[in-house]
């Protein structure tokens, strides 16, 4: 970006101010550790100059908002518009107390809404089956059938809100709720906006709640990608995530990496499958993690916006300029948040919520702080939503695109980043993609190997965790705790001996049979499951049949 | 000295597992024989397992909420089974207030968020008698 005789000129003044004031001052005055590095390994200098970015081409590399390859943003304005959707993750318990929390949340000024899914109802259980005993309501709210689904959107117009569901084994059923219930309030389902995470590859190596065998599983997700091509154009068919990726201890450069590496697998499949590129494209969204490491954090958004739009458009030849954008939602990163000293959290969540906007996110979810300890109370909830809205709406960071473009360090640390992930995303072709990379246990070791990294440095105090190996304190229990009534599950296993009395069970078996044997052929299986939602057949069921066709996964230990 | 022996177990449907991989690891390392049971175990899962590879502790890893109905079921088992000699312990988003109870069910220690992995291996040392 500069001329060579300047460049010369600052190589030169650099070395002699390292030599001198430099030098002078280390004798002294020797810094507080030999080597400072990111997160991801990255060794960071004492000072970045022209000459760390003299071989970024700016047009090529950066670019403009809204145009290719994207590193500075997707939208031309972007928050100058409005500031990205937020989208606070809730759900507990039951149907209805869920639905109370979502009527809360919107009439405190949030924009989307995002469920919360308990695990059975993740990993296709209904709520009376053996394995959800204790689980039913906790982590999220229970949906067994269309039933529950009415009683979760009750009151909230579907075609007026954009609603995320964190579902992925069982992506294609709760789906089918959704336009269900769409269907019978009277709304377009045409017009339905919202995502499904629906992202399976993740699951076998970071977030655990995997269904079917890898082929089966990919043919659910091109059987959505198709389907919803076809009858829901602004519904994100696909979240292909790294939050969680990152949340099990991978570093940024491996989060970006193993993200985009899932993403060229489901792109690949889908086109195997006889899709078009640009068909399926454009609706493909992903979520990211914002860690603590601030600059690195920034610098991994925009490198891995960077990347995709490389990736779609000379590896997967796709012209449509949607098909290149990286669209993402953020969260803040959990496994930052401590049980010490929980008020801390708000601030981390803060600098963390930050570094997302900068990095240009479509969405964000800041954490509550006392997320270590529970699921989060509605007080703390609203601190969280409070937090981005001040960044929004206070701060001024959104009055201009891209604000910390051009500095020395962020375009250094995004271009390594960059490379970094795409040396890696090499190493995964070569092993077969990201399927193959799974099977290998390559993804899970490397993620693990991080964690593992990670607790001896904080062990060892290399990294500073306030609160928890520096600056403790005597603390009294925290107090006041949101706690899941047990009773949940009783009314829930209730209501679903209810349905089953009440509703048509010819009509529930037909589905079912149906079913069957078109996951046993080659058909698209989203019409299918849409009938057998509305027959109130439960989800237990169809995962059931759909287990029986297609088998379960068993997860390599790799340890 | 014999070597301890002990099974990491995750029992019911939770799939946060680094907490418990760390653990796993971090208990080799210092010197002492490690089973990692993998995701979605049930607590009569979990007691086979223990019982198979007759260890002296077993640590119970949950951080979907489930610990108060899991957790004190497998020492329920293992009491059946003869094997309440297995020093059992667990980890993971427990409530403080969840403690005393799961202490009084038979679970010897609980560590949660922001525990250092030196702290468990001294826990198991000073515990487990290997005969």
């Amino acid at each position: 970006m500069y001329e060579q005789t300047k460049l010369q000129e600052i190589k030169q003044k650099t070395s002699d101010w390292q030599e001198k004031s430099v030098a002078k001052l280390l004798s002294k005055h020797p810094e507080s550790r030999p080597v400072f590095t990111t997160s991801s390994g990255i060794e960071v200098k004492r000072l970045y100059t022209p000459a760390d970015i003299a071989e970024i081409d700016y047009l090529d590399t950066l670019g403009f908002p809204g145009e290719y390859p994207y590193t500075r943003g997707v939208q031309p304005t972007m928050y100058r518009g409005r500031p990205w959707t937020m989208r606070q993750y809730a759900g507990f318990a039951s149907a209805e107390e869920s639905n109370l929390r979502f009527r809360y949340l919107l009439e405190q000024g949030q924009t989307g809404l995002s469920v919360a899914f308990d695990l059975p109802t993740q990993i296709g259980y209904d709520s009376d089956h053996p394995l959800a005993a204790g689980e039913v309501g906790k982590v999220g709210v229970a949906i067994d059938s269309l039933k529950d689904m009415e009683l979760l959107f009750n009151a909230i117009p579907l075609d007026k809100v954009s609603t995320s569901m964190t579902i992925n084994a069982p992506a294609a059923v709760l789906l089918a709720m959704y336009i269900a219930v769409a269907q019978k309030q009277g709304a377009s389902v045409e017009r339905l906006s919202g995502t499904i995470q629906n992202d399976i590859l993740k699951e076998y190596v970071a977030r655990g709640t995997y269904i079917f065998p890898p082929k089966p599983s990919m043919r659910l997700i091109t059987d959505i990608f198709a389907y919803c091509s076809q009858n829901l154009p602004e519904w994100n068919t696909i979240s292909i995530s790294g939050y969680h990726i990152r949340e099990a201890g991978s570093t940024a450069v491996q989060e970006v990496a193993f993200t985009l590496a899932d993403g060229i697998a489901y792109v690949q499949a889908a086109i195997n499958a006889g899709l078009s590129v640009d068909s399926f494209a454009p609706r493909l969204s992903f979520f990211f993690n914002a860690h603590t490491d601030f600059f690195e954090e920034v610098a991994k958004f925009r490198a891995a916006r960077y990347l995709w739009s490389k990736i779609m458009r000379e590896r997967f030849k796709a012209t449509n300029p949607k098909s290149w954008m990286l669209r993402f939602h953020t969260q803040t990163a959990g496994s930052t948040l401590t049980a010490q000293q929980p008020e801390n959290n708000v601030v981390r969540v803060a600098l963390q919520a930050l570094s997302a906007a900068l990095g240009g996110t479509q969405s964000l979810h800041t954490n509550s702080r006392d997320e270590a300890l529970a699921l989060p109370t509605e007080d703390s909830v609203r601190i969280a939503l409070r937090t981005q809205q001040i960044i929004a709406f206070e701060s001024g960071v959104t009055n201009t695109v891209d604000p910390l473009a051009g500095s020395y360090y962020i375009e250094s640390l995004t271009k390594e980043i960059a490379d970094r992930a795409a040396e890696y995303i090499r190493q995964i072709d070569e092993m077969g993609g990201a399927p193959g990379a799974i099977e290998k246990g390559f993804i899970q070791q490397e993620i693990q190997d991080s964690a593992y990294r990670h607790q001896k440095e904080v062990e060892a105090e290399e990294l500073v965790v306030v609160g928890v190996n520096r600056f403790q304190i005597e603390e009294a229990p925290p107090s006041g705790l949101l706690r899941v009534d047990p009773a949940v599950g009783e009314a829930q296993r209730q209501r679903l001996a209810d349905l089953r009395t009440e509703r048509d069970g010819a009509k529930v078996a037909q589905c079912l049979e149906s079913l069957r044997q078109a996951a046993s052929g080659t058909e698209n299986l989203m019409p299918l499951i849409l009938d057998a939602v509305h027959a109130y057949a439960t989800l237990g069921e169809i995962c059931g049949v759909l287990r029986d066709v297609f088998g379960e996964y068993r997860a390599p230990d790799i340890l | 000295m014999a070597t301890i022996r002990v099974l990491i177990a995750k029992p019911g449907l939770d799939g946060h597992d680094r907490g418990a991989k760390v653990i796993a690891r971090a208990l080799r390392d210092a010197g002492m024989e490690v089973i990692y049971t993998g995701l979605r175990q049930t607590p009569e899962q979990i007691v086979e397992a223990a019982l198979q590879e007759d260890v002296n502790a077993l640590g119970l890893s949950c951080l979907s909420g489930a610990h108060n109905h899991l957790f004190p079921r497998v020492v329920e088992l293992l009491r059946e089974q003869g094997a309440a000699d297995i020093l059992v312990f667990g980890g993971g988003v427990i409530p403080q207030e969840d403690i005393p109870d799961l202490k009084a069910a038979g679970v010897v220690e609980i560590f949660t968020p922001g525990t250092s992995t030196v702290d468990v291996v001294e826990f198991l040392n000073k515990h487990v008698n290997v005969k």
